[in-house]
């Protein structure tokens, strides 16, 4: 199955993927993109690397185990959404915070944390799903 | 108070790792519900200067969901109930587990409840108290079943979750039909417009819901049978959530709502009635059981029948004698559970034929036992005795029946006296050697009862000590002030006379208790084959009607889905739908044309094809013909959603499912014909909502508030991202949640086929 091009390929290709899966991410409030498309691009990214070098190669690449994803993503989207209650907001409340200095303003929120959340998730159930259905 | 409540609750992990350390180590647990104790107690100070303690945390203000608590009287003398018993039962559990390999789970639980049984005598909202009430069943559930591995453990667990469960929906029902009649749900706000509820058309089923509740909580009559099931949790927890705390949540429940509920005969005579028939069946019950923790189950049956029929006579005097019965009941209940569990401990049985001679062996017990049935019997110089002349008092002051009330309330004590004998002067004091092999009990095990049957004794002998704070829990009941007379001495008169004759009844029975037991008829009335038999009729009725609908077939259930889901949809839209009109809808080019005709190619080509592979393949085609309107329509985060997901499910498919059968004679052709019926008709529908919705004015509305507010109120110029983080993040978090469910379950599924396949 396994063919030196896809190989060659799955390699270079899989860090941009990554990459630009992070590039997704961040980008999601404003431009197209968002945790879900981001999650998406990094589980395609290491199915293409289990074609090529197979299960237990992709599994070693991400450092992380899938099945933990799962667990972490919620938790993190959670926290998120807890964050507020302890400053006297109701549940899910956006909040945010300039940070840096004035030249390079940044915004940052808890919805940005909700979104890396809902990225481990996708990630992690595609993951899950694909290396354990491939493995059996 | 909501930190204390919570921080208890939060503590249960804590206890969880202490408890499962030696019995010295999860003896220092008790220092937590100490503290609660002391607290509770100098806020006493406050109550009695007419003051309330109250504190309000918005929880889901929305929804009218707020964690209000209030301390008045009546929560005081439960919060304390609840806390001084509590600190007892932590030790006296962590001793009496000692070397149970899952003592800290006993811990865990029994923190959980008590923060629950908390939330429910503080709060004030009725809803909130519907949450706690339901905790509480839900970790009496955990703590009867805590030897998980024995099957009637379990299904004594089960039938009192059912039974409480269904009696918590009620409270729930009831706590609906209120707020609907008044617009609200705090208690105090509902006391201040009472005459509203009782003249509405709602008063007969909002008083027959909240009755529901408090009697299948507190196990009366016909509900009864839970709580002798519920004797197979540890002792511990008997003693503290079966006799002293969780079973009196009822009688909370109709304490707290009588002032706002009460004064009418249709809430008093179901009291009276009901209460009256437990309260003699429960003890009639007690007297013939031998196994002791059986006796005093039926016993705590019957006591609660007692608070339930002084709650019904409407007096200041039943309100205040409730209050101090409830208390007494308390103290030697509480006390002679422990007893209980200490006589099983050091000598293996609970069999009261088989009990005798244990005062050498263990003599702080058999003062701890002898105190408390003192108490319960209702000897001079105990709170037993000073709530049983208030018993009598309140009854002889019934106005409707005084005469068949008060035999049964004497017969009632006296049946009730007698099991306090049988429990704790029969197995130290009757002549004859111990069961062999007993042995002693360590301080841990004697501490707790000997405490609790020592303040039964205080608070009979000096009742100045507690009159204020019973006044203040018997004006809350009453709704006004009421001043409660506690004395030792109440008098010659006809209580003092029937308090004798009590006494004189008690003692004949004990004596004559072998032939009691040997000659009652009927032994019991069968509501619990009954409730087994209903249960088995469920099962039977659901094993007809689930295999039909759960054919474990993913067809059927996608057919199933798909046509109730179109038909309920498909009705609407027929009974609200206007002319679809097709104006500046027609305006087409020449590549959008061109891809519906890929979107169409690819349909029609899954539909046709041979293998999966094929089908698979087109399904892709049909897919990314979606994703490109998407792109072209102005929705680029969708398009690159689907692209991914269309991309990653034919990959999957190909290396994953390439070795499926064949798909083209997966069906017969009629069944064939029915699902593309169905099909076709879904499709039709879903256009012709798509045709509606796109000339719809509350589209625009939508689409032109999301652009408005997704700037200025969310920081964000993406739209699609801002709704899915932001404006309905929740609904984002529940879809995650339930893609992490299906993944889990995936890899479940596939585990179990490994391992069966290992296996066979």
């Amino acid at each position: 199955m396994s063919s030196s091009i896809l190989r060659t390929a799955a390699r270079v290709l899989m860090p941009l993927l990554v990459l630009f899966a992070v590039f997704l991410l961040v980008r999601g409030h404003n431009d197209p993109g968002g945790g879900f498309v981001a999650g998406l691009v990094i589980a395609v990214a290491f199915v293409l690397l289990m074609f090529a070098d197979g299960v237990e190669a992709a599994r070693r690449s991400l450092p992380v185990s899938p099945w933990h994803l799962l667990g972490s993503g919620l938790l993190v989207a959670l926290t998120a959404g807890l964050m507020p209650v302890f400053v006297g907001r109701p549940f899910l409340t956006a909040l945010w915070a300039h940070l840096g200095p004035e030249r390079w303003d940044v915004l940052v929120g808890t919805p940005l944390l909700f979104d890396i959340g809902v990225c481990f998730v996708v990630v992690g159930v595609v993951l899950t799903m694909t290396f354990s259905l491939v493995e059996d | 108070m909501t930190t204390l409540i919570l921080a208890t609750l939060a503590l249960a992990p804590l206890a969880a790792w202490l408890g499962g350390r030696s019995a010295k180590v999860a003896t220092l647990l008790a220092l937590w519900p100490l503290g609660l104790t002391v607290w509770f107690a100098s806020a006493l100070r406050i109550l009695l200067q007419g003051g309330v303690v109250t504190d309000h945390v918005a929880w889901i203000p929305s929804l009218g969901l707020n964690l209000s608590f209030r301390l008045d009287g009546l929560s005081a003398v439960f919060a304390l109930m609840i806390t001084g018993i509590g600190t007892l039962i932590v030790v006296y559990g962590a001793h009496y587990l000692d070397g149970h390999p899952e003592r800290g789970r006993f811990q865990a639980s029994l923190f959980a409840f008590m923060a629950a049984m908390l939330g429910v005598v503080l709060t004030d909202n009725l809803f909130t108290l519907f949450v706690f009430w339901e905790l509480t069943g839900f970790t009496s559930f955990l703590l009867i079943g805590f030897d998980h591995e024995k099957e009637s453990s379990r299904r004594a667990a089960t039938q009192a979750l059912i039974v409480t469960g269904a009696g918590g929906l009620a409270l729930l029902a009831a706590a609906v039909l209120i707020s609907q009649v008044t617009g609200t749900l705090t208690i105090p706000e509902l006391l201040s417009d009472r005459g509203l509820l009782t003249n509405h058309a709602s008063y007969l089923p909002i008083v027959v819901l909240v009755l529901l509740a408090a009697f299948t909580k507190s196990a009366q009559f016909p509900f009864h049978f839970w709580l002798p099931g519920a004797m197979a949790a540890p002792t511990p927890v008997s003693a503290y959530l079966h006799s002293a705390t969780m079973v009196k949540a009822g009688v909370y429940l109709v304490a707290r709502l009588t002032p706002v509920l009460g004064g009418t005969l249709l809430w008093e005579l179901p009291l009276v009635i009901i209460g009256g028939l437990t309260m003699l069946g429960g003890a009639y019950r007690a007297v013939q059981e031998t196994d002791l923790k059986r006796v005093l189950a039926y016993s705590t049956v019957s006591a609660l029948g007692t608070l339930f029929l002084l709650l019904g006579l409407g007096s200041e005097a039943a309100f205040t004698a409730a209050i101090v019965y409830l208390v007494a009941h308390a103290c030697y209940k509480g006390a002679l559970f422990q007893v209980a569990g200490v006589v099983d401990h050091a000598t293996g049985t609970r069999d009261i034929r088989r009990l005798a001679g244990l005062r050498a062996l263990l003599p702080q017990t058999s003062l701890a036992g002898l105190l408390a049935a003192a108490s319960m019997v209702g000897l001079p110089l105990t709170i037993g005795f000073v709530a049983k002349e208030l018993v009598y008092e309140a009854g002889l002051k019934y106005a409707l029946s005084p005469f068949a009330l008060v035999p049964a309330v004497v017969v009632g004590s006296a049946l009730l006296g007698v099991c306090g004998l049988l429990a704790g002067f029969g197995p130290f004091f009757t002549p004859g050697a111990p069961p062999e092999g007993s042995h002693r009990a360590s301080a841990g095990l004697w501490f707790g009862p000997l405490t609790l049957a020592v303040l039964g004794l205080l608070f009979g002998s000096a009742p100045g000590l507690t009159s204020g704070v019973f006044s203040l829990a018997a004006s809350a009941v009453a709704g006004r002030s009421v001043e409660a007379h506690l004395a030792l001495w109440h008098g010659l008169g006809l209580p003092l006379g029937l308090s004798a004759l009590t006494l004189l009844l008690v003692a004949l029975l004990y004596r004559a208790r072998k032939l009691v037991r040997a000659r009652a008829w009927p032994r019991s009335l069968g509501f619990e084959r009954g409730f087994t038999g209903f249960l088995r009729i469920m099962d039977f009725i659901s094993g007809r009607i689930g295999p039909p609908l759960q054919e474990s077939s993913l067809a059927s259930y996608a057919l199933t889905f798909v046509l109730s889901a179109g038909t309920l949809v498909g009705v609407g839209y027929y009974l609200t739908a206007e002319r679809v009109s097709l104006d500046g809808l027609l305006d087409v080019r020449a590549y959008e044309l061109a891809i519906s005709g890929l979107i169409i190619l690819g349909a029609i080509g899954a539909v046709r094809a041979r293998t999966t592979m094929t089908a698979v393949l087109c399904l892709g085609t049909s897919g990314y013909g979606v994703a490109l309107t998407f792109l072209l329509f102005g929705a680029p985060d969708l398009a690159m959603t689907q692209f991914a997901a269309e991309t990653l499910t034919a990959v999957i498919f190909v290396f994953v499912f390439w070795q499926f059968p064949r798909v083209d004679q997966a069906s017969a052709r009629l069944v064939k014909l029915r699902d593309a019926i169905i099909a076709c008709g879904c499709g039709v529908l879903v256009t012709l909502l798509a045709l509606d919705s796109a000339t719809l004015p509350t589209t625009r509305r939508l689409s032109d508030f999301y652009a408005e507010a997704a700037p200025s109120l969310a920081h964000g110029r993406n739209i699609v991202n801002v709704i899915l983080v932001d404006f309905r993040a929740f609904d984002t978090l529940g879809e995650i949640t339930v893609l992490v469910t299906a993944a889990v379950g995936v890899v479940a599924l596939l585990r179990i086929a490994a391992a069966e396949r290992q296996g066979g």
